[in-house]
């Protein structure tokens, strides 16, 4: 299992959990259980094409996952992904 | 040693001591704070704070035969010094009576802490005792321009720290006036300036903090037509802008001027905070390319912010700023780091430069001077069209 890091504007969608536990062999299949479990979050993650919307950063622990294999990025148990969009308040 | 009988100190005036110092084979000893000698001293003292004696003495006065003259600020704790010295062997000791205040009184010379004035080095005292800052560093800091984007919940602690910091000049984008809503966390401004311009504000707390800083007003909203002018004055600059257009035009402005970029952003109990130094590290674009839609994006008043927030992000931006300013530590320099309040948790992300960046990338068109004043439609590029 690895834990998941939902950033503020998407806690309504996870009923307010700031970390959501989540099953996968990578950063794909566990963002996809994460989407399976809060069907709300899917829209606001993933295009229509079925990559990550460009406005929202995925991070392997620290690592952004563009510069490892992208959602092809192998997860290990105890991993933790962290989903972070920009935020603009000043 | 109840009995003994305690010696008497030799005790000698200042123009004695000249002599003394003048002619040379004298240690010289400063017993006063480090605080003290830092200010002003006499040249060639060696500093043995009274509380320090008994492990320093030797370094600095290895001869125990050697003839030593003392000194502290009135002459007290000098003499004091001398009887514990004797105590432990020293034979031929002497303290300077009325201290380094008489020896000033007779016109005799100091090495004096340069280019702050009495005021500043007693208001800076704690920084120029700092070995990372020093006298060199607070005239560094006093010689620094900081323009602030935003004079709201992140500028206010910003320019707070600033000003008290000793940044010279400190400059204030912000086109709002102070409304009842900002002050549960915008805390340079106070319930008596509401309506007022939060330049005009900022400029009244800050003035009354520190007369060092000079403040310059830029009562008007960042955008294409003034941003190159007004950024190019300073040599660091601090984001705390509400909006994305502002965030964008920013960072493509800092990175054609060359531009560190000091970025925070709050919301409810989330921070993050980073340092762009153009080509140094990432910009704003390699970590955020593309603007998330506005449902993704609440702004603070929209979805609201705990108030010390912008405390806990403000005054972590005025430590990166310093670090920029003193030339030490190491910045946030591809790194982002987030905060969490209810957690009280920071979490540290690498962010690298995106060899693809439109704005730094190795790709990036050059822009000509004449075109350095030209910038795209950001309000469109953030509304997605």
């Amino acid at each position: 299992m690895a834990t998941i890091r939902i950033p503020p504007v998407l806690r309504a969608q996870t009923g307010g959990q700031t970390e959501v536990e989540a099953a996968g062999a990578n950063v794909g299949e566990v963002l996809r259980a994460l989407t399976a479990a809060h069907p709300d979050t899917e829209s606001q993650l993933f295009g229509a094409d079925g990559d990550l919307n460009r406005y929202v950063n995925v991070y392997l622990n620290d690592e952004d996952v563009r510069v490892l294999d992208g959602l092809e990025t192998a997860v290990s148990d105890g991993d933790t992904v962290v989903i972070l969009p920009a935020m603009a308040g000043g | 040693m109840a009995t003994q009988t305690k010696q008497q100190i030799e005790e000698i005036e200042p123009f004695e001591a000249a002599q003394e110092i003048e002619g040379g084979d004298v240690v010289l000893v400063d017993t006063r704070e480090p605080h003290e000698y830092q200010e002003a001293h006499l040249e060639g003292g060696k500093l043995v704070p009274p509380g320090l004696l008994g492990d320093e003495i030797a370094a600095a006065a290895p001869d125990k035969s050697a003839r030593t003259i003392l000194y502290c600020r009135s002459g007290n704790r000098s003499y004091t010094a001398a009887e514990q010295m004797e105590a432990l062997g020293y034979t031929d000791v002497a303290s300077m009576a009325g201290g380094i205040l008489a020896w000033q009184e007779q016109g005799l010379p100091v090495v004096a802490a340069s280019g702050l004035t009495p005021e500043q080095r007693d208001r800076y005292s704690r920084h120029t005792l700092l070995p990372e800052v020093g006298v060199d560093g607070q005239l560094k800091m006093l010689d620094a321009k900081v323009l602030l984007i935003g004079a709201g919940g992140l500028g206010a602690p910003t320019a707070l720290y600033l000003a008290a910091a000793g940044i010279g000049t400190i400059g204030l984008v912000d086109d709002d006036v102070v409304d009842a809503s900002n002050l549960q966390r915008q805390v340079i401004h106070n319930s008596e300036r509401i309506g007022e311009p939060k330049t005009e504000s900022a400029r009244a707390t800050i003035e009354a903090l520190n007369p060092d800083v000079d403040v310059v007003e830029h009562r008007a909203r960042l955008d294409a037509s003034n941003i190159i002018e007004v950024l190019s004055g300073y040599d660091v600059i601090v984001d705390g802008a509400d909006n994305f257009p502002t965030r964008y035009l920013l960072n493509d402005a800092s990175v054609r001027l060359r531009k560190p970029v000091v970025s925070a952003s709050i919301l409810g109990f989330d921070g993050q905070v980073s340092t762009f130094v153009p080509y140094e590290g990432p910009c704003y674009r390699c970590l955020y390319p593309t603007p998330p839609p506005a449902e993704m994006a609440p702004s603070c008043s929209a979805n609201g912010v705990l108030g010390v927030m912008a405390g806990t992000m403000g005054t972590l931006q005025a430590n990166e700023v310093l670090k920029l300013v003193l030339g030490i530590g190491e910045p946030l320099v591809g790194r982002l780091l987030l905060y969490e309040a209810l957690g009280t948790r920071f979490t540290e992300l690498k962010v690298r430069r995106d060899p693809h960046c439109p704005i730094c990338g190795d790709d990036a068109p050059e822009v000509p001077e004449s075109e350095l004043g030209k910038f795209p439609d950001y309000e469109a590029f953030c509304a997605g069209r």
